[in-house]
């Protein structure tokens, strides 16, 4: 009897005293002052972990805007906001190290972004600089330290336990959702500027401009292979289909290379990861790194001519067919 | 101050990307006897560029391009590869496997790497975007960061722009692409559209073998090899019920109707 108590004791005074102390900063990312999903996953990660949840954002005028918004979503207690154009662009070479000096005066035991191209890009910088081991693109939380992420393009799923003081993690958008984006009131306040210089200077952009929703989380997606032989076959198919199902597009790996479609529709474990209701790919033969991209989607719908292909075995409906005959 | 470039490529043996991983009877890690093994295919890329550049006889001439892998004894393979596409020496440092397979950290493999760039006085380094086999994306990003330098992650093109060294790099984000300027030393990461990777002709593998190979430990560098983070357990994912194939578009329509996708 006694020793149970005391088992019991010592395994919950630990687990409370930490869940007291645990601390999340979750890297918010924003472009022209409007706040980016992979935040929302960030928000959604950190609110998962148990502990206070603290926004950051940084960036010119993002007090009147992202940093507004950041503070409207249901469980931030408090914004961190940096006010500068140096850090519009996300360099890392001067937004790594403004986000380890506001990660070491706050004592975030946990610091969380999304595994966006922006957060891929500057949390591994941060955690070097402070000299932990990353965790990237985690799809669960079983605990403060041990995290669930697919390796092997999704083949394998590897639980790992963080032995670091501070826990550098990206997660994956499509494994974290539902925040809330209005009724919360969190305090903004001012971060620290650590005003280091950038080494490297923004020089141009040019994105794929779209009124379709966004790929990473659209609730339909229709996709396209190597199957549909030429980029005018892709544009003539594709779209029109996606536009009547009010989806976003993507494509294997294969249609990029082959140059039917633009390299930011691409799904799979180099490209974008989604997990839409409905995905609906043609021309497709279903590689495992495209897999990778997409198995976690509801239904999956295919249409392929050749009925050995491998999307059909984890396709919900299958269509053996040419697809220039629908 | 105008200097060429001393390029290294870190290379890295991963599973062959069209083999599917099996994971091992103790949930510990994935079998890798007897399975076939290969270049990473970002590695190849940035090989592949490496290479290019000294081809392209721009404003900067390439001095040398360093070939490092490091990891258990078959790394030399993989170096081997390397050097036939044009690598001109390579680094094996050795590191004895351990019981899950696994390899080092990417914190730890970014710390060898610092110390191989001071050493060798290298000003470029070209590293795959990420492994396929853990794919953590992690290694180019902390070595630049440990080493204070500017970083291009995923880039889809890389010039060289003057002889005093400055690098344009554009780089594939969300949405598009981005353009970036900086100057050596600098660290740049290859993603797949940067480049076709050659194929080493034979006589170019004869000739691989001859091309000076260096062993070297962790601890020449003044690192070791620690692990922050601990494998709870490796498992399948959890597979999709198998479903069913219709006749028509409009069995296609009416089951995805039923299946409450539409």
């Amino acid at each position: 009897m006694r020793v149970q108590l005391l088992t019991s004791q010592l395994h919950f005074a630990p687990l409370s005293i930490t869940s007291r102390l645990l601390s999340t900063l979750a890297v918010l990312e924003q472009r022209d002052g409007k706040l980016q999903s992979p935040s929302l996953a960030a928000i959604a990660a950190a609110q998962k972990l148990g502990g206070s949840v603290t926004g950051f954002v940084a960036g010119s005028g993002i007090k009147g805007t992202a940093a507004v918004e950041a503070a409207k979503v249901k469980g931030v207690e408090k914004v961190l906001a940096v006010e500068s154009d140096a850090y519009d662009k996300g360099l890392p070479e001067n937004y790594a190290p403004l986000l380890v000096e506001n990660i070491t005066s706050g004592q975030y035991t946990h610091v969380i972004a999304g595994h966006s191209a922006f957060g891929k890009n500057i949390l591994p910088r941060v955690a070097a600089l402070l000299d932990v081991q990353q965790v990237s693109d985690i799809t669960a939380i079983e605990s403060e330290d041990t995290f669930v992420r697919p390796i092997y393009a999704g083949n394998v799923i590897l639980t790992v336990q963080s032995t670091d003081p501070i826990k550098v993690i990206t997660v994956r958008g499509t494994a974290f959702q539902g925040v809330e984006t209005e009724g919360g009131s969190a305090e903004i306040v001012d971060g620290k500027d650590s005003q280091a210089s950038s080494t490297t200077e923004w020089v141009s952009e040019d994105l794929a401009k779209s009124d379709r929703p966004d790929l990473a989380t659209a609730s339909r997606v229709v996709s396209g292979g190597r199957g549909l032989k030429s980029k005018e076959d892709f544009d003539r198919l594709i779209p029109p289909l996606a536009d009547a199902l009010g989806a976003a597009i993507g494509a294997s790996r294969a249609a990029v290379d082959s140059g039917f479609a633009d390299n930011s529709l691409q799904v799979g474990q180099t490209g974008k990861n989604v997990a839409p209701q409905l995905y609906l790919c043609a021309g497709i033969s279903g590689a495992i790194q495209h897999l990778a991209g997409m198995k976690d989607s509801k239904v999956i719908a295919a249409i392929n001519k050749d009925p050995d292909a491998p999307i059909f075995q984890v396709a919900d409906v299958g269509l053996v067919g040419d697809l220039f005959e629908k | 101050m105008a200097s060429n470039l001393r390029i290294l490529v870190p290379v890295k043996r991963v599973i062959d990307f069209a083999i599917k991983p099996r994971i091992n009877k103790t949930q510990t890690g994935v079998e890798t006897a007897g399975v076939k093994h290969s270049l990473n295919p970002f590695d190849e890329l940035s090989v592949e560029e490496a290479v290019r550049l000294r081809e392209r006889k721009g404003p900067l001439k390439v001095d040398s391009i360093l070939a490092l892998s490091a990891g258990g004894a078959k790394c030399v393979d993989t170096l081997r590869t390397a050097m036939a596409m044009g690598a001109d020496r390579a680094l094996h440092v050795e590191i004895p496997e351990s019981d899950s397979g696994s390899g080092p950290e990417p914190l730890t493999i970014a710390k060898l790497l610092r110390g191989v760039v001071q050493k060798e006085n290298i000003n470029l380094v070209l590293l795959g975007k990420q492994a396929i086999d853990g794919d953590q994306g992690q290694t180019g990003q902390m070595l630049a960061g440990l080493l204070g330098w500017s970083q291009a992650t995923q880039a889809s093109k890389v010039e060289v722009k003057d002889d005093s060294g400055t690098l344009e790099v554009t780089r594939e984000v969300d949405g598009g692409v981005e353009t970036l300027r900086a100057k050596l030393p600098m660290v740049v990461t290859t993603d797949l559209r940067l480049n076709e990777p050659r194929y080493a002709s034979l006589p170019n593998i004869m000739k691989a073998k001859k091309k000076p190979l260096e062993k070297k430990a962790l601890a020449d560098f003044g690192v070791e090899d620690k692990r922050r983070l601990k494998t709870i357990k490796v498992t399948e994912p959890p597979p999709r019920q198998g479903g069913s194939k219709v006749e028509d578009v409009d069995g296609l329509i009416s089951r995805l109707k039923e299946l409450g996708a539409l």
